[in-house]
């Protein structure tokens, strides 16, 4: 099946084409799409592609960044407004891979990557559509995959105060190799304890998911190895990880707790 | 299937070819330009084999659709030597034993380009980052590592081809 390629000038122009036609699928930096045409993925036969600056943007917001869908990897670890993502873009691939990943195409990513996606997760990232409809992210995961599809202009997070946002990637190959176990974490305390906490994991289900689990477990806590223990014994309460190529579910069922702990104590 | 027409500059060299809709920049490379030196490993962007430069930044060509390099600079490994002058890179290359099966090389030599261009004096952490998604089975690492390095100390990174 030939595949037929449309450019737009905006992301609006863009969007419409994406509405109105269900095997038409959006190409943000192509680790994705053109991924799926190597492979003959025969589910849609139209990419669609928008040379929009404002896909390419970050911009502060008050106490948010706005984040254009558009924005590599390579650009979140250019940006100093940017800087507590440097870890978590810095996990994804290579070079190369960071200079063509986009942060709109990760909220795509099927398992195990989306390491981006867990991160955004727990930084309440607000995802906005092109057409202005705006979700949070949770909910936007949840809908992903409906037709029609839209086309994500941007997200934004909250710029977190220092040592409130954690972040581990779990692989078996160093320095870089598909996440075993992500882990993100935003623990802000008070009093020494922790309220409010949002815990997300990627590479532990079909898509990255926030832990209500260990989210209750850890409210009231103190951030200390005694303190977290309760958050521990609930690591995989309720999901039920996949088995794949890198680990099968019982292993990183066993290993979760492992990195979560060092997620929250030394991330 | 429709065609569309493409210029960029492959190694200095204008280029101008007709690529398919959804044609990747690998396959124009190899199949339209007649350069072979990227290669197709995985076509999943796992790799590294095809790793090229675009404007200076390194790119993976399976990964990337042939027709959004119009108007680009492109850089490829059969662009390195000059003549039978090998590029530092290749010199190291050779010395130091970083091929054996040689798969790897291209995406390798490319990756570590783009590393000593930004940064002519990187530490072996940085190789070690530089490379980090191009995959070698058979030197276990060392001696492209030690290659590099190697390549930034005899002044590769300040060699502007």
């Amino acid at each position: 099946m030939s595949i037929s390629v449309k450019t737009f000038a905006s992301s609006a122009e863009a969007a419409s084409a994406l509405s109105g036609d269900r095997t038409a699928r959006f190409m943000g930096g192509g680790t994705l799409i053109m991924r799926a045409v190597n492979e003959g993925d025969q589910s849609f036969n139209t990419v669609v592609l928008a040379n929009d600056a404002a896909l390419k943007q970050v911009q502060p917001q008050g106490d948010r960044l706005i984040i254009g869908a558009g924005v590599t990897m390579a650009q979140i670890l250019a940006s100093r407004d940017l800087d507590f993502l440097h870890p978590v873009a810095r996990a994804v691939g290579g070079p190369a891979i960071r200079n063509m990943a986009t942060v709109g195409g990760n909220l795509f990513a099927e398992h195990p990557y989306g390491d981006m996606t867990a991160a955004l997760l727990v930084l309440d990232c607000q995802v906005t559509l092109a057409g202005g409809q705006s979700s949070a992210l949770a909910d936007f995961l949840r809908d992903r995959d409906r037709e029609p599809r839209g086309l994500v202009a941007s997200v934004s997070v909250v710029r977190p105060q220092s040592g409130v946002f954690k972040f581990r990637k779990a692989s078996r190959v160093k320095p870089k190799g598909v996440s075993l176990m992500t882990v993100a974490a935003w623990v802000p305390q008070s009093g020494g304890r922790i309220s409010g906490a949002r815990i997300a994991y990627s590479s532990m289900g079909p898509m990255p998911m926030r832990i209500a689990a260990v989210e209750q477990a850890l409210e009231g806590a103190t951030l200390d190895e005694t303190g977290i223990s309760n958050a521990l014994a609930a690591a995989t309460n309720g999901i039920e990880p996949p088995t794949d190529a890198i680990a099968s579910s019982w292993y990183r069922k066993e290993v979760a707790p492992v990195h979560l702990k060092r997620a929250l104590l030394e991330g | 299937m429709s065609k569309k027409p493409v210029q960029f500059t492959l190694n200095g060299d204008n280029k101008a070819v007709f690529v398919e809709d959804g044609q990747n920049l690998l396959d124009v490379l190899r199949r339209g330009v007649g350069d072979l030196s990227p290669k197709y490993g995985c076509g999943q962007g796992t790799c590294g084999a095809c790793t090229v430069l675009i404007d200076g930044e390194p790119h993976l060509s399976c990964l990337t659709l042939a027709e959004t390099v119009e108007g680009r600079s492109l850089s490829s490994t059969g662009g390195l030597a000059q003549g039978a002058d090998l590029h530092p890179l290749q010199d190291a290359f050779m010395r130091h034993f970083a091929a054996q099966c040689g798969f790897c090389s291209s995406g390798m030599l490319m990756a570590a380009k783009a590393l000593l261009d930004r940064n002519p004096n990187p530490s072996r952490d940085e190789v070690v980052e530089a490379i980090s998604g191009n995959i070698c089975r058979c030197t276990g690492y060392e001696p492209i590592i030690e290659a590099i390095l190697d390549a930034a100390q005899s002044g590769a990174g300040r060699r502007s081809a």
